[in-house]
């Protein structure tokens, strides 16, 4: 380590402060793309700071039969979401609390979020509250698994199961390219829509009652609560992103030894890639439909049986080479 | 040695509590829970002693045996297994002191609880067959005794008596087992046995034996079966002592048994523990996301997890037959802060599963919902273990969990080409056991405790009395303790893993902070609880103070929203049975054979629709239903054997006789 720990704390605190502010960009950028390929004009990329900000202003309407858990949720949701998206290297990799949680307790904390928003969806106790949490446990039983193979697949090729130290590993042989990476890559890709509700998965944008899951969870929500909702939601697009992109393009990204200077052209860098894949998944969108609900364990089955395909070859390969 | 005295008069002080229980009748049979709780503690403090401090407890007893007398020794594994056990027993009886002193108490199980709980002591400390089968029996039978309590209901005595044969049979298998270990010369003494490694074709018997006699008391599949039926049948704090307790006694009877009396292990004793344990995980909870009874879906949870626990074995023994000590070590940390973990927040689960059975008389969570709102200390407690129980962090269940994919990482280094096909398949399963985990007590929770009342009884729910929250409290707070501060829980235990597999977590404390958690190396492998749950501390605060500042901070009361069509019923509510029902059609398809039929009445017809689903259990089917048919039917045929005439008694008598005669001149 080159920097002073005061250096290195304030670049963890930076990388914390920029994935939050960038959140809602990509999303925009996202909604803006899909908006241009189906020849409509879109709102501008901002609308998504516009949106949390006027959600923020509103009133809150809680349900009567609602309990602490319902209005304590929220934070909880958005600051489990908010430490997983800060432990993913994004600019530079081995920042000061990166070894605090490796990448096994990434999907947990991720896991913990999503338990307690579908505890929050029960609370009051609506049919549509039930169906969204009901579906988002059965998707998340198939994508859970498959993400944590993949992050184990990771690890073994990495010699690590620390982010920092997995993302050193990819940044010092980019092109090592295998056959279990690319399955991981594709179950990483399916993995990162069904947990992010996108399409074919759950469509973002509809509220029709029998395609929703994310948004049913999420019905009875409104004002500040909804914002912070929101806001993690944007947070854990950007997570996967970042976790894409440190994986599998890391290029860019400064090691654990660069110092500032290293670190801004980081950053530079992590967000036009941010941009870029923010651009792709709406390309994405607009080409491929909606699937009914119990299409879905087969779409993210296949996530699952390739990362296990992934972390068969890898413990194979492994074997051989000892 | 004072610790000697403080033990033996402990319990000493359970079989007099048990006795006297015997004679007195009604409220007086309240004394039994303040002397168990200070019984237990006392155990417990002694074990603590024993842990923390080296050395060993020995006594010598003239009974027992002709020749052989009752051997007891307390070493470092035993009283890691005692804590665990004191621990539940310390729970349970604090629990315990709450009951109504007028109507709760029955000398049906007042006067069996300090018995029981003395047996699971006993079968910890006993250093020679006869003691431990002994004990073992006496284990068994007493909570037996504790199932069939409630007698005139045909459910429970459905259970006791599948219990009691499942109970026989692993007693049977256990004792096939120390025949095997104490060989021709039969020398029952444990340290006998452990200077006398057994021959490896006896080895392989004698692990499959302990495997059928530990498992079936651990509801390893597929010997489970009586398992979901019993420990739900017995009162709640029995059903948590059971679930969170007595399974451990089976983990250490294993684990006494594979790591300490057989010798050096080969690899493939690994493979039995491995997949039987990653079936049982996989296949337990798919049990528990699809039943509709709170305490038997928190018994099918606790299959899944001595599932696991015997996966985390499997692996140590593959680990340590291979020479790697390091990776034998986590396997084995994983193993038993599992047991630790698991009997925390199982026997949190159990209590609070009674709490709710006390304020409301039922246990389908079909029939409950919104007990958030009633019974608001309970619902606090319940979330907690629940959160432990599905491996989320901070909470301590996640702490094992993580050891133990560290451990199946570490399993690429494994020589064995069977092994190698194994570790990813069993990651596969434990990452799947997770996931139905998480999906399994969100279900629970969100039925029992959230949503709005679905019968009178939940709407008129009220909190339990003081000392069960405090029984649930306590427990509630090791669970959040014990996922802090893992680190430590894994250092105090070092003297265990060095018995077992002859290497601890080594680089303990090496890591960032000194309560960070490493596996292997500080390099490789971190999990820092305490600083993970300060960031999300310090980010929840800070989104707090920074919403409260922005926002309108406004907030109405108002009706749901539902879309716009909110239904003042209940039973518009997603239920325990719809909850599960993609579940179902997901996993079920495959694993239960499920059929949903639905039959609609045509239109103009004002029939109700009727909708049923059939689930085959295949293991009850195979291993089970069918032998229990056989067993019946031959009975039946034999039953002729009772009215033959004299003339053909003696054709048979002579019959026999031939055979044994040409049997025995084979022979020599």
């Amino acid at each position: 380590m080159t920097s002073g720990p005061a250096v290195q704390f304030l670049a963890q605190g930076a990388q914390m402060f920029f994935v939050l502010l960038i959140a809602p960009l990509a999303v925009g950028v996202v909604r803006r793309v899909k908006a241009r390929l189906m020849r409509r004009q879109g709102a501008p990329l901002l609308q998504g700071y516009r949106d949390l900000a006027k959600l923020l202003r509103k009133e809150s309407v809680v349900a009567e039969n609602a309990s602490w858990l319902f209005r304590a949720a929220p934070s909880l949701i958005f600051a489990l979401t908010w430490v997983a998206a800060a432990l993913i290297p994004s600019f530079a990799s081995g920042l000061m609390f990166n070894w605090a949680a490796d990448v096994v307790a990434l999907v947990a904390l991720l896991g913990a979020a999503r338990a307690l928003l579908a505890l929050a969806g029960m609370d009051v106790g609506t049919s549509f509250g039930g169906i969204g949490s009901s579906r988002e446990m059965m998707i998340a039983t198939l994508a859970e698994p498959a993400m944590m193979l993949i992050v184990l697949t990771l690890s073994i090729a990495a010699g690590t199961t620390r982010l920092a130290g997995v993302a050193d590993f990819f940044i010092a042989e980019p092109l090592a390219v295998r056959v279990s990476m690319a399955l991981s890559l594709l179950a990483l890709v399916i993995v990162a829509l069904a947990e992010n509700a996108r399409i074919p998965v759950d469509n973002p944008v509809t509220h029709l009652e029998l395609t929703m899951v994310h948004e049913a969870m999420v019905l009875e929500y409104s004002g500040r609560h909804l914002a912070l909702i929101e806001a993690a939601g944007m947070l854990k697009l950007v997570l996967y992103l970042s976790l894409l992109i440190c994986l599998f393009a890391p290029f860019g990204m400064a090691p654990s030894t660069a110092g500032v200077g290293g670190w801004a052209v980081g950053l530079l860098v992590w967000t036009a890639k941010l941009m870029g894949g923010a651009a792709l998944l709406g390309v994405w969108e607009v080409s491929i439909a909606k699937m009914r609900v119990f299409r879905l364990p087969d779409f993210v089955g296949i996530a699952f049986v390739f990362a296990f395909l992934a972390i068969l070859l890898a413990f194979l390969s492994r074997g051989a080479i000892e | 040695m004072p610790e000697l005295y403080v033990s033996g008069a402990a319990l000493g002080a359970l079989a007099v509590a048990a006795a006297v229980a015997t004679l007195v009748r009604g409220p007086a049979l309240a004394f039994v829970y303040p002397l168990s709780a200070l019984a237990a503690l006392m155990l417990g403090v002694v074990d603590l002693r024993v842990l923390l401090g080296g050395g060993e407890l020995t006594a010598q007893l003239p009974i027992g045996l002709p020749g052989v007398g009752l051997h007891l020794r307390l070493d470092a594994l035993s009283a890691f297994f005692g804590i665990v056990i004191n621990g539940g027993i310390l729970a349970a009886s604090v629990y315990g002191m709450g009951f109504d002193r007028a109507k709760e108490l029955t000398p049906r199980v007042e006067p069996l609880f300090p018995l029981f709980a003395a047996a699971m002591n006993l079968v910890l400390i006993a250093d020679d067959a006869y003691a431990f089968l002994f004990s073992w029996e006496l284990m068994s039978l007493t909570s037996w005794a504790l199932v069939v309590a409630r007698h005139t209901d045909p459910e429970s005595r459905r259970a006791s008596y599948l219990y009691l044969i499942m109970a026989a049979i692993g007693t049977s298998a256990l004792l096939f087992a120390f025949g095997g270990l104490a060989g021709p010369a039969g020398g029952y003494g444990f340290d006998t046995i452990r200077a006398h490694p057994p021959h490896p074709l006896v080895a392989a018997l004698v692990l499959a034996a302990a495997l059928v006699g530990c498992g079936s008391k651990g509801g390893l599949i597929p010997l489970h079966a009586w398992l979901p039926l019993a420990h739900p049948a017995a009162p709640s704090h029995v059903s948590a002592l059971m679930s969170g307790v007595m399974t451990k006694v089976a983990v250490y009877g294993f684990v006494r048994i594979a790591f300490d009396l057989l010798g050096p292990p080969s690899w493939w004793w690994a493979l039995p523990p491995i997949v039987l344990g990653a079936v049982t995980a996989v296949l337990g909870l798919l049990y528990a996301v699809l039943d509709r009874d709170l305490k038997r879906v928190l018994a099918y949870s606790t299959i899944e997890n001595i599932g696991v626990i015997f996966v985390a074995l499997g692996l140590a023994l593959a680990f340590r037959a291979n020479g790697q000590h390091e990776g034998a070590a986590v396997a084995m940390a994983a193993a038993l802060l599992h047991v630790l973990n698991h009997s925390w927040f199982k026997s949190l689960l159990f209590l609070g599963a009674g709490a709710v059975l006390h304020a409301t008389g039922r246990r389908d969570l079909d029939g409950l919902g919104g007990l958030i709102h009633r019974m608001p200390r309970t619902a606090v407690f319940f979330l907690v273990g629940a959160l432990a129980a599905s491996a989320l962090p901070p909470l301590n269940g996640f702490v094992s969990e993580w050891l133990l994919f560290q451990a199946v990482i570490a399993g690429h280094t494994l020589p064995q080409a069977a092994l190698h096909f194994a570790a990813p398949a069993i990651g596969a399963m434990l990452a799947l056991a997770a996931a139905l985990a998480a999906a399994c007590f969100v279900r629970v929770y969100g039925t029992a405790f959230l949503g709005r009342p679905r019968s009178v009884e939940a709407a008129r729910a009220h909190d339990v009395p003081l000392a069960q929250q405090i029984a649930m409290g306590g427990l509630a707070f090791l669970c959040i303790l014990g996922g802090l501060l893992g680190s430590v829980l894994a250092a105090a235990i070092a003297p265990v893993l060095r018995v077992l597999v002859g290497a601890d977590l080594s680089s303990a404390g090496s890591g960032p902070t000194p309560l960070s958690l490493v596996a292997f190396d500080p390099a490789r492998s971190v999990y820092d609880a305490p600083v993970i749950a300060l960031f999300v501390a310090i980010a929840s605060i800070t989104t707090l103070l920074v919403v409260h500042r922005l926002s309108a901070r406004r907030t109405r009361r108002g009706p749901a929203w539902d879309c716009g069509f909110p239904d003042p019923s209940p039973a518009t509510q997603y239920t325990a049975s719809s909850f599960a029902q993609p579940l179902r059609r997901v996993y079920g398809a495959v694993v239960f054979a499920a059929r949903e039929t639905v039959v609609m009445p045509p239109p103009g017809d004002n029939r109700p629709a009727q909708f049923s689903v059939v689930l085959t259990d295949y293991v009850w089917r195979a291993l089970y239903a069918a032998p229990g048919r056989a067993v019946l039917r031959l009975s039946e045929r034999l039953n002729t054997l009772q009215f033959l005439s004299i003339r053909r008694y003696l054709v048979l008598m002579f019959g026999a006789l031939v055979i044994l005669l040409s049997i025995a001149a084979v022979m020599i």
